[in-house]
């Protein structure tokens, strides 16, 4: 078990370099230029800009941005931007080039907005999922079986997007049954109450795909032996479908589930844009259309390492669940 | 109705050899099975997988089930526990299990039933437990499902099971996974959860064909002398003759659907009276011929949507042409032949046709 962690860490950190690699070229050695978005882009002289790149310190060659970047990182540096020094401690991600706050900070106080929004979709998407799932599977080739199929389909098949608009306008505008998201400043109550709705949309619109999963692993299990000598023993069928049945067929739930969060969280950048909900989502597409290298950096960084952690939790998880998976 | 051990009981067509073998007393009527059918749709018509089935099973005893796959003989025993489907499954006639009727029982009744008066080992006990739950756990659960005790007094009879059917060190065994254990170990595991309750009847359907060879003589030695300890009837379904040869008192042939015959073991093994019966027989091989003189029988078992017409088998009977029309166009019905030996064929002197002196020796191989 600990040298399965051991090396599973090792290739967690191994995947987090290469992440770091790949966003840094992207960025930082793409067509990106927050230069010129700064300076705007009409009456922009190019000494102005040369003096931006200059003050941003982007006029260096890539290497040494990336080899200070990566220092930061690991020991935290000092960084000098539009004349001034600052202290960034380990793990450094920067300062923004817009709001010239640090980026560690912007994004660590939207982050409980984002989790929690995950968090409570995951409740909704697999409550939701798993229940209508079973109920299909166990009512197989019935009227209310092909409606769960078929709705699932059609509700999966509509662009996300479109979904989350249509739900936010209608339910929290049009007909404002549901609150709107605030700010956590204005309180946890009314923060947490203005989640329910994205949490709502996101969680439905994933779960569309966990009822066919559900269902299909279900419809499996229900016909392997083992349900059938846990029916022969004279038990509830209420025992056989929950604690026989459901047990087995969950297994492969939680792997899609674990492969899904990457996902998830594209899915609350989408939500937090259209719900006004202020977290580490919305940042990241303000950051994008404003060409805040940092912001976005960290937030890519940060997406990652949430995946790989949940990924190696998911399959903590799975020896949980299977006593036959060892983990060596 | 008693019989002693070792009797040898009076065949009606007197048999020159009679073979030994030890008969269990005539024990109570545990299960009745009266003109059972069982039909199901498919997507190429109905299926008839049982039709006009009677049997009955008696404590102590042991009952075979014999044919090929497709006969029919597991799907009447999935009925005896209700486990078929039953949104699908048409049923008629009447399973009478202690003197309760479970054609048309509710799922209550039916649950009251399972475990506590009919349990059923199942063919493969590598998919028959629970891969995810220990197995004295499993077998805990079935005690609990009837007995008012607490989990620790089930775990403990769990364990009592597990030592009974010849499991070393069954308290550890018992903490254990089923994919800990050998197959044979986990065949072992499905009759201990089967024995847990005690029940009347325990209906053994195909318990050694996903065994090792090695193994399945130490399973079915152990079903026999469970059996004894625990005086319920068995029903072993099989298409194993040399099983039933072993183990059985008593043996239902069935074909297609039906029973073709019916009657004593040792009777319908040394002189078969059904064509079918015969040619079971003569496919089996024996220590006194060679290889190649194994004779199988020709044909393929027919379709149960589109059975032939008159007696399922004449297709591939061997002696229809003694017979004639009546064999394509009529069902025979079941005919006594001689006393508690029943079966359903046209051939107005089977008896003689069946066994001249050479068939004789084979069965002799066979049952000795």
């Amino acid at each position: 078990m600990l040298i399965y962690l051991a090396r599973r860490i090792a290739m967690a950190v191994s995947v987090l370099f290469v992440a770091l690699v790949a966003t840094f070229l992207l960025f930082f050695a793409g067509p990106a230029d927050p230069a010129q978005s700064m300076c705007g882009e009409l009456r922009c002289s190019q000494q102005k800009l040369e003096d931006i790149r200059h003050s941003m310190r982007l006029d260096r060659p890539v290497t040494e941005q990336f080899t200070e970047y990566f220092k930061g990182l690991l020991v935290g540096r000092e960084i000098i931007q539009s004349g001034s020094t600052k202290d960034c401690s380990a793990p450094c991600l920067g300062y923004s080039f817009r709001s010239q706050r640090e980026v560690k900070g912007a994004i660590l106080e939207r982050f409980p907005t984002t989790v929690t929004l995950a968090l409570m979709s995951m409740v909704v998407f697999l409550t939701v999922g798993i229940s209508t799932g079973v109920l299909a599977a166990r009512r197989r080739g019935s009227s209310l079986d092909k409606f769960v199929v078929g709705f699932s389909q059609v509700f999966g098949a509509i662009p996300f997007y479109i979904v989350a608009l249509l739900f936010a306008l209608y339910l929290t505008v049009l007909y404002p049954v549901l609150p709107r998201a605030v700010n956590i400043s204005a309180g946890v109550g009314p923060w947490l109450v203005g989640l329910i709705a994205p949490a709502i949309v996101l969680g439905l619109v994933y779960s569309t795909g966990y009822v066919r999963y559900a269902r299909s692993s279900m419809v499996e299990t229900l016909a392997q032996d083992y349900v059938r000598t846990a029916r022969s023993k004279g038990i509830s069928e209420t025992k056989v479908v929950y604690k026989h049945a459901l047990r087995a067929a969950i297994s492969p739930v939680v792997t899609i589930l674990g492969l899904d969060l990457a996902g998830l969280l594209s899915g609350t950048l989408i939500t937090e844009q259209i719900f006004s909900v202020d977290g580490v989502g919305r940042l990241t597409i303000q950051s994008l259309f404003q060409d805040d290298l940092p912001i976005i950096m960290g937030a890519v960084m940060i997406s990652c390492l949430i995946v790989v952690t949940m990924n190696l939790v998911v399959d903590i998880a799975y020896s949980f669940v299977d006593p036959r998976v060892r983990l060596t | 109705m008693s019989m002693d051990f070792g009797e040898v009981v009076p065949v009606a067509v007197a048999a020159p050899r009679p073979v030994e073998v030890i008969e269990a007393p005539m024990g109570d009527v545990v299960l009745k099975v009266e003109d059972l059918t069982v039909r199901f749709p498919s997507d190429e018509g109905p299926v008839l997988a049982v039709q006009n089935l009677s049997y009955e099973a008696r404590l102590g005893r042991t009952l075979a089930i014999v044919g090929e796959s497709g006969s029919g003989k597991s799907v009447s025993s999935m009925t005896i526990l209700g486990l078929h489907n039953a949104a699908r499954t048409f049923i008629s006639g009447s399973v009478k299990l202690d003197g309760e009727e479970i054609v048309g029982a509710d799922e209550t009744t039916m649950r009251r039933l399972r475990s506590a008066k009919v349990a059923m080992v199942f063919q493969d006990p590598q998919s028959s437990l629970h891969p995810f739950y220990k197995v004295g756990s499993q077998i805990a659960e079935a005690y609990l499902a009837h007995h008012r005790v607490s989990k620790s007094v089930a775990r403990k009879r769990a364990v009592e099971m597990l030592d009974l059917v010849g499991i070393p060190n069954p308290d550890r065994r018992a903490k254990q996974y089923p994919h800990e254990f050998s197959g044979g170990m986990r065949q072992r595991a499905m009759i201990a959860l089967g024995l847990v309750n005690d029940p009347l009847l325990l209906i053994a359907d195909e318990p050694t064909t996903a065994l090792d060879v090695t193994v399945q003589a130490q399973i079915l030695d152990l079903i026999a002398d469970l059996q004894k300890e625990f005086g319920s009837a068995v029903i072993l379904i099989t298409h194993d003759l040399a099983v039933v040869a072993e183990v059985s008192d008593d043996i239902l042939v069935m074909y297609a659907g039906r029973a073709v015959e019916r009657g004593l073991t040792k009777d319908v093994l040394s002189r078969p009276n059904h064509p079918y019966t015969w040619g079971l027989l003569q496919s089996l091989p024996s220590s006194s011929e060679e290889a190649d003189s194994l004779q199988a029988i020709k044909g393929s078992p027919p379709s149960l949507v589109h059975l032939p017409s008159g007696c399922s088998f004449h297709p591939r009977c061997a002696y229809q042409h003694l017979v004639g029309d009546a064999c394509m166009s009529q069902l025979p019905e079941l005919r006594s032949v001689a006393p508690g030996r029943l079966i359903r064929c046209h051939l107005a002197n089977p008896d003689e046709i069946l066994n001249p002196e050479t068939v004789m020796s084979d069965h002799q191989e066979i049952s000795s």
